[in-house]
């Protein structure tokens, strides 16, 4: 007789949301979590990071008030106010989660599971936080153990908490590093080496990759690493890191770029190489869960090859990202309660960076959407003369569309410039609903907005752009 | 990469028999290049190559039958080589980007024969059925239709622009998005990519056979039993390709087209014998059927407003006869025909006849050669039939009926006389060729069968 219709291990962005949705489906339902209701994303990862950019960027145009015919004297931060605000955020969506988890009479489960034998679906013990453990059987187990950050001890790669960071520590410094090395230029690294900088910090990315935000289209890479340049940030493309060691007084990092080797001195490395998924220790092996480059393989509904075990998210593999997260266990559940779930709907998965200027994308990349096939249509707008951009003094960054030319199918889109993450649901969703060129020109965009920039854009592909 | 499509090698082919492959894997072909033997409902042909390239695959095997139209057949690596391009899975992974579009590319790409040179009024092979689709002059794909206006089908834009390119009827596709809606990817499927999502409705026509199929709708059709014969009183004879095409066609053109019959009588005693004279001072045989071939063509001249076809755009009025004419083969009829009629001698008439006529029986006619006539005639003379009214044979919008030339008492003068008289209806759409129009055709089709030497003016 099982205990519960679904237990969800992991209540990150995946796990939580698949709980609700379980439970509005009518299934008994009960989560399990070793640290915090929220997981990574909103204790360590997404939102708190958001309040530390928040704190970053508004600092950086309190130093362009003459720009906007203001001034304010005396420009300071308080570190430790910047950072304790970015934990109170945290600890508010925290509390929400466990909110939520109560109105939807999920039942949290505090403690580390682990999977063994079990029938219709895998057993999950939990070794209790308040001590003792607790077995409970479901029809449907759904894996949503999320992931951590990449190391590599073996260079020297690996956090102390006191020079050499991830992720977790960098949220919580006790001063802003005067100079700091970042290793990695993905959207992880980007962000935080854009928040100090913004307070000052000397920053140096590294990126073993030929280009910053190697994911992103190649314009908006080169964009991006001007945008930056500009702002003061220095980078080392195609770089490796041979060794990081550490000292009382900071971190020396033996990097090796085109050939020459160099030594790079700081008082703080960021380590942001990537994530690997929360896959050991769980019991997977002994059940013979099918686990590749330590993430579970699943099938189109998050099925693992383990009767009544699915896994979504991180743990499942790329892309690491929390609204993927979220889809995925919507999608999982709404398969377990026999519903068509999301249809034969296949959506994008939008990407969004929070640096300054921010950086936004759906679908496929120029390149991507060449080795695909393709052939193409492609529209570029400048924020620099969109109307509501230069009011706001926000002009860098443009709008790139890719359709392709034989079904007017928009493939993918990207964008950098102030608030386009903001802006990026809008393509996402005409990807989604499988619109084409026709509807974007078609749809009216309010004016004066930056969002006209999309618009124009989807113009442009079609040599018709207006206001160029 | 390229997939070759199933090419629909005439107006009403669903599915063909692939019947030889000329080339195999790994051969370098060149665009034109006779590639594969099909037989299709009506003709065995060849299909040409349209791009060039080496072949990689062979999908569908020499022998096969039963093979749908637009089913990948074989697949080219295209020029510069190399395997097909995936993205590399780090990045794929990185982003899925729901379907890659691979069948995108087919679409203009696919293996189809471009209309035969000349036949203007040649039907949209995807859609036989649609009067739209046989307005001449165009190849543009129909319009999908949309149910009938039945119901409002739900499709995204992708997917409707899909269709229409693919000349696939969105009411026949069923969709596998949110509340039935019709994705890019039930396109892709009903125009014979992977099977998945493929429709399943029944009676409802096949999704690479957007064309309904009257033998598809069992809906309705009661079985003999079901009629009260007995079982096992009757054989039954299979339907072949040409049975069921030519059902559906009559039957649509019968239900569909409001057609009326004209009838005359024609003394043909000077007819016949100016023909026997001709047959005595020329070696070519010529038949009464010829010269009234060709006295259509020229009263036709004189009357080209039932040289017509009816179209949702407009009365398309043909600038040349060419006169099809009903040709019986095992099985079934095909109407082969004789192009710009008006412009032949009788004797060049009599040749392309009984040559047209022998390949229809064997089968080896092109789609170009029984496509597209502009007015057809059927003879049943030959078998002592006095008067019928032919089903109407699209496109043309007029189709004669000859009777049996026969002795019959006339009056002439006020008195009693025998004279060879022969009954021809002719079947109009009124849509195109209204009462008038078809009697001023036959008023100057008349002097030129009674007195032939009419012809000559």
């Amino acid at each position: 007789m099982a205990d519960f219709d679904v237990v969800v291990i992991g209540s990150g962005p995946g796990g939580y949301v698949a709980a609700i949705r379980a439970s509005q489906l009518g299934m008994k339902t009960a989560i399990v979590e070793r640290e915090l209701l929220g997981g990574i994303c909103l204790n360590w990862g997404c939102i708190p990071t958001k309040a530390l950019l928040k704190s970053g960027e508004t600092y950086e145009k309190l130093g362009h008030l003459k720009d906007y015919g203001l001034s304010a004297d005396n420009r300071a931060f308080d570190f430790d106010g910047v950072v304790q605000r970015s934990r109170g955020v945290s600890k508010q969506l925290n509390q929400g989660v466990a909110f939520l988890m109560k109105k939807h009479k999920v039942e949290v489960i505090e403690g580390a599971a682990r999977l063994e034998k079990g029938s219709p679906a895998p057993k999950v013990v939990v070794a209790l936080n308040k001590g003792g453990e607790r077995a409970v059987q479901a029809k449907h187990v759904i894996l949503a153990t999320g992931a951590r950050a990449r190391t590599l001890p073996q260079i020297g790669m690996e956090p102390d908490g006191e020079r050499v960071w991830t992720y977790r520590e960098a949220l919580v410094p006790k001063s802003a590093p005067k100079s700091l090395v970042v290793i990695g230029s993905g959207a992880i690294g980007i962000e935080f080496a854009s928040f100090f900088r913004a307070l000052g910090s000397e920053v140096t990315v590294i990126e073993a990759l030929d280009r910053i935000l190697p994911a992103e289209d190649e314009e908006v890479s080169i964009a991006a690493r001007k945008a930056f340049e500009k702002r003061g940030l220095k980078f080392r493309i195609g770089a490796k890191v041979n060794k990081l060691s550490k000292s009382g007084q900071g971190v020396t990092l033996d990097v090796e770029s085109g050939g020459k080797s160099e030594q790079l001195k700081a008082d703080v490395c960021i380590v942001a190489i990537g994530i690997v998924a929360n896959t050991d220790g769980i019991g997977l092996e002994a059940l013979g869960v099918k686990v590749e480059r330590g993430n579970v393989v699943t099938g189109a509904h998050n099925e693992t090859n383990v009767p009544g075990l699915y896994a979504i998210g991180d743990c499942a593999g790329a892309p690491w990202l929390a609204h993927k997260a979220s889809h995925e266990g919507i999608h999982c559940i709404e398969h377990i309660a026999g519903q068509p779930g999301m249809g034969g709907l296949k959506a994008p998965i939008p990407g969004c960076t929070y640096s300054q200027p921010q950086i936004a994308s759906v679908g496929l990349t120029e390149a991507q959407a060449k080795t695909a096939g393709h052939e193409l249509k492609v529209g570029r707008f400048p924020f620099r003369v969109n109307g509501k951009a230069i009011a706001s003094g926000e002009t860098e960054g443009f709008v790139k569309t890719i359709f392709d030319a034989k079904t007017g199918a928009l493939l993918g889109a990207h964008m950098i410039g102030a608030e386009v993450t903001e802006m990026i649901q809008g393509f996402a969703l005409a990807i989604t609903l499988e619109a084409t060129e026709a509807e974007l020109m078609a749809t009216v965009f309010p004016h004066p907005t930056m969002s006209e920039a999309m618009h124009e854009a989807s113009l442009d592909a079609y040599g018709r752009v207006l206001h160029i | 990469m390229t997939d070759i499509l199933m090419p629909a090698l005439s107006p009403t082919m669903e599915e063909g028999t692939l019947a030889k492959w000329l080339v195999k894997e790994g051969d370098t072909i060149s665009a034109g290049q006779v590639i594969a033997e099909i037989e299709t409902d009506k003709a065995t042909m060849e299909v040409e190559a349209v791009d060039e390239g080496v072949v990689e695959a062979i999908l569908v095997q020499a022998g096969s039958e039963g093979v749908k139209v637009n089913a990948p057949i074989a697949r080219l690596k295209g020029e510069g080589g190399g395997a097909s391009p995936a993205p590399p899975t780090s990045t794929a992974a990185k982003r899925p980007q729901g379907e890659h579009e691979t069948g995108s590319a087919t679409i203009t790409d696919q293996g189809v024969q471009p209309p035969p040179p000349g036949n203007a009024v040649a039907p949209s092979p995807a859609a036989p059925s649609q009067q739209a689709g046989e307005t001449g002059a165009t190849t543009q794909a129909p319009r999908p239709q949309t149910g009938n206006g039945a119901s409002r089908v739900f499709a995204s834009p992708l997917a409707k622009r899909l269709a229409q390119a693919a000349g696939i009827d969105l009411g026949s596709v069923k969709g596998s998005g949110p509340h039935g809606r019709i994705l890019k990817a039930d396109i892709e499927s009903a125009r014979g990519g992977a099977p998945a999502q493929q429709t399943k409705v029944p009676g409802a026509p096949q999704p690479a056979a957007p064309a309904p199929a009257l033998v598809q709708a069992p809906a309705q059709h009661k079985t003999l039993e079901q009629m009260g014969v007995q079982p096992g009183s009757y054989e039954l004879v299979p339907l072949d390709n040409i049975m069921k095409v030519s059902a559906r066609r009559l039957t649509e053109a019968f239900r569909d087209i409001p057609h009326f019959p004209l009838t005359i009588d024609l003394e043909i005693d000077k007819l016949l014998e100016a023909r026997k004279r001709l047959n005595a001072a020329q070696s070519v045989k010529i038949s009464v059927n010829d010269i009234i071939i060709k006295a259509v063509a020229m009263a036709l001249q004189k009357v080209p407003e039932a040289n017509a076809a009816f179209t949702p755009e407009g009365i398309a009025r043909f600038k040349h006869a060419d006169i099809a004419i009903a040709v019986a083969i095992p099985g079934g009829l095909i109407t082969p025909i004789i192009r710009k009629a008006e412009q032949k001698g009788l004797a060049q008439i009599a040749t392309e006849a009984k040559d047209l006529a022998a390949r229809a029986r064997d089968k080896k006619l092109k789609p170009d050669e029984f496509m597209g006539g502009t007015f057809t005639v059927s003879n049943l003379g030959m078998f002592g039939i006095k008067s019928f009214a032919s089903i109407i044979n699209e496109p043309g919008a007029c189709i004669m009926s000859v009777g049996a030339g026969e002795q019959r008492p006339v009056v002439k003068n006020g008195a009693l006389a025998i004279a060879n008289v022969m009954t021809v209806t002719v079947t109009c759409d009124h849509r195109a060729v209204d009462g008038a129009t078809g009697a001023r055709f036959l008023q100057a089709f008349r002097p030129m069968i009674e007195d032939p030497i009419a012809m000559l003016a």
